[in-house]
């Protein structure tokens, strides 16, 4: 099991109390910047590995960076603290972009983001809470993350915690029954401190999601499942903040994140073959170029 | 042997032992839940729920759902007891019970009800045969098949106690008290319910109770015949099973289960790489059953005293030891 790294978890605790000084423009710049670093490191992590999923992480980075950035309550030092908030990458081969994003926050030393995918390493190609503090469920096959997140909202509700769960779901996910038992669930026990995110990228592994298996109309679908939709763009921090706002409703809430795969490399944006094909030498350069600016 | 399932001897259920037992174990630890999947009603839930409405967690008829809930409740430090019907549970949700549960080691109990031939008639959709291979593939996942009440209520007490994930089979119909009452279950520990020099049975679940129907018989022909009760599959209890192949001429395993992958596989795995001995695998064969009830499979599969004898027999005279 990786353990905290104290001065970064310091460095965390400063950049949330300066986000949360902030306005709300300065706010988002803060995370747009952080945006920016966890998808350096991501894609040094997948240059080195020579394996990841680079179209799925820098679909869902601004995401993963919001939440962590300006809203979760979490201690980066204390993991297991009972009544922390919980997010949960039910997405889990996106596993890179959450490793740079907990790195960032000091739950294990940066340093170890060079050993992504070595053997060995704590940092497997999909995320596991046994070796990795900040992860909760061990995801990777999809449809699981979100029934465990119910589970844990449900938990919270029975404790008679405030402790908020967030479940990060790929669009191309929803095809997965398992999801849909749990929007269920979720409605029937008005989990309203749960908030499901859906990285709507309409690209799954092999094509769009409308033409392998059309999810369209999907906030429809949430919305006839008992659930508070809010859609939003996925890359504009502020549009996200006010989305992951608590539920005024009394129901769980979906945020449908419009986002592009590939999000901040132009010749990744929108490529399906981007989903976890592996930069070249060439590819990556011009890719940090893009990401430096 | 036929008309009734055991022999006629006292019976007890254990799903009402599982039931009193958990509801015992709730009252004293605010942290238990009960997780199921519409099944109250067969899983003898209705007292737990009348005592601890809010603790009585029903996520429908949605086996995935359930067991990834109850991974969550473990999460927020609840101990999940799931109870469901052991075909669904372990089929349906297996790839939840490996990710969720197992590798993501938290602390669920699943508890498959009605497990084996138990649904009888209503045929190799509702029969749990395969859940023996399918656990015992899965890592860090204890595979426990109680015997009798006494056993199931201890090896309840044993998984709430341990941190970790466990599954246990709960049987459905009626069985003789095998056991002492004051048992006390341990992973990957045997209990030899009765001495013999000549063969070696090895039974778990509603099969021991029959094995000593089998060593009663085998008696009074002569043929000493020991009985292990292996309610623990997964760790198995090494020791025993290489002792008994070093102090007698064969093992007969005998399961209400396919022999493709449970307990007569783990013995002959052991055995054959550590000490190979004769041995006689009693289980359903790979094949779905005709429809027939509970007990006219059983017979048809030769799980009985009579099948279990018949393959011990062949053993003692297999040889010099």
């Amino acid at each position: 099991m990786l353990t905290a790294d104290p001065t970064q978890a310091e460095r965390y605790r400063e950049l949330r109390a300066r986000v949360a000084g902030s306005g709300i423009a300065e706010r988002a710049a803060t995370l747009h910047q952080l945006g920016r670093d966890v998808r350096r490191e991501d894609l040094a992590m997948i240059q080195r590995a020579g394996l990841g999923h680079i179209g799925s992480d820098f679909s869902v980075t601004d995401i993963l960076v919001t939440l962590y950035g300006a809203v979760l309550s979490i201690d980066p030092t204390n993991p297991q603290a009972a009544d922390r908030d919980r997010l949960i990458l039910s997405k889990g081969h996106s596993a890179g972009a959450l490793y740079a994003v907990l790195a960032q926050c000091g739950f294990f030393p940066r340093a170890e983001l060079a050993t992504f995918a070595a053997p060995l390493s704590a940092l497997n190609g999909h995320p596991n809470r046994t070796k990795v503090p900040g992860v909760e469920t061990n995801t990777g096959p999809l449809g699981h993350g979100f029934p465990v997140g119910v589970g844990v909202a449900l938990a919270a509700k029975l404790r008679g915690s405030g402790s908020r769960t967030f479940v990060v779901l790929g669009d191309g996910e929803l095809q997965e029954g398992s999801n849909w038992e749990a929007a269920m669930t979720a409605s029937h026990y008005n989990l309203c401190d749960l908030t499901a995110v859906v990285d709507r990228n309409r690209l799954q592994q092999g094509a769009r999601t409308e033409e392998t298996k059309r999810l369209e109309p999907l906030a429809d679908k949430w919305t006839s499942f008992g659930w508070d939709v809010r859609q939003v763009d996925g890359h504009d921090h502020a549009a996200l903040l006010t989305a992951f706002e608590p539920s005024r409703t009394g129901r769980p809430v979906c945020v449908i994140a419009n986002t592009t795969k590939g999000k901040g490399v132009s010749f990744m944006e929108d490529r399906v073959e981007w989903h976890h094909k592996v930069p070249s030498a060439e590819q990556a350069a011009a890719a940090f170029e893009e990401l430096a600016r | 042997m036929t008309g009734t399932i055991v022999d006629r001897v006292t019976t007890h259920d254990c799903r009402q032992a599982f039931a009193a037992e958990l509801t015992a174990l709730a009252r004293a630890d605010e942290r238990i839940v009960a997780v199921c999947n519409d099944s109250v009603g067969s899983s003898n839930l209705v007292q737990f729920r009348e005592e601890f409405p809010d603790r009585l967690i029903n996520v429908g008829i949605a086996e995935q759902d359930l067991v990834g809930v109850a991974a969550g409740l473990a999460n927020g430090g609840f101990i999940p007891i799931v109870s469901a019907a052991a075909p669904f549970l372990t089929g349906r949700a297996l790839e939840q019970i490996k990710a969720d549960v197992a590798y993501s080691n938290t602390h669920v109990v699943l508890c498959g009800q009605s497990p084996g031939l138990a649904y009888g008639e209503l045929g190799p959709t509702h029969h749990s045969i395969e859940d023996l291979s399918w656990m015992r593939a899965v890592a860090d996942l204890p595979v426990i098949v109680p015997a009798d009440p006494a056993e199931t209520r201890s090896a309840l007490r044993w998984a709430v106690g341990t941190d970790g994930p466990s599954y246990l089979r709960i049987g459905r119909y009626p069985v003789p008290a095998v056991n002492p009452d004051d048992i006390t279950f341990e992973p990957g520990r045997s209990i030899q319910l009765a001495d013999g020099d000549d063969v070696t049975v090895i039974a778990a679940g509603t099969l021991v109770s029959r094995a000593l129907v089998a060593a009663a018989r085998l008696r009074t022909e002569g043929i000493g015949l020991r009985v292990i009760n292996m309610a623990s599959i997964e760790p198995l209890d090494t020791r025993a099973v290489l002792r008994a192949a070093e102090q007698t001429r064969g093992v007969v395993t005998a399961e209400e289960a396919t022999v493709t992958g449970g307990l007569g596989a783990a013995v002959a795995t052991l055995l054959a790489q550590r000490r190979p001995v004769p041995m006689r695998i009693l289980g359903v064969p790979h094949a779905f059953a005709p429809t027939g009830s509970t007990t006219f499979l059983l017979d048809h599969f030769g799980l009985t005293a009579d099948g279990i004898a018949a393959a011990a027999r062949e053993l003692a005279g297999d040889g010099p030891r």
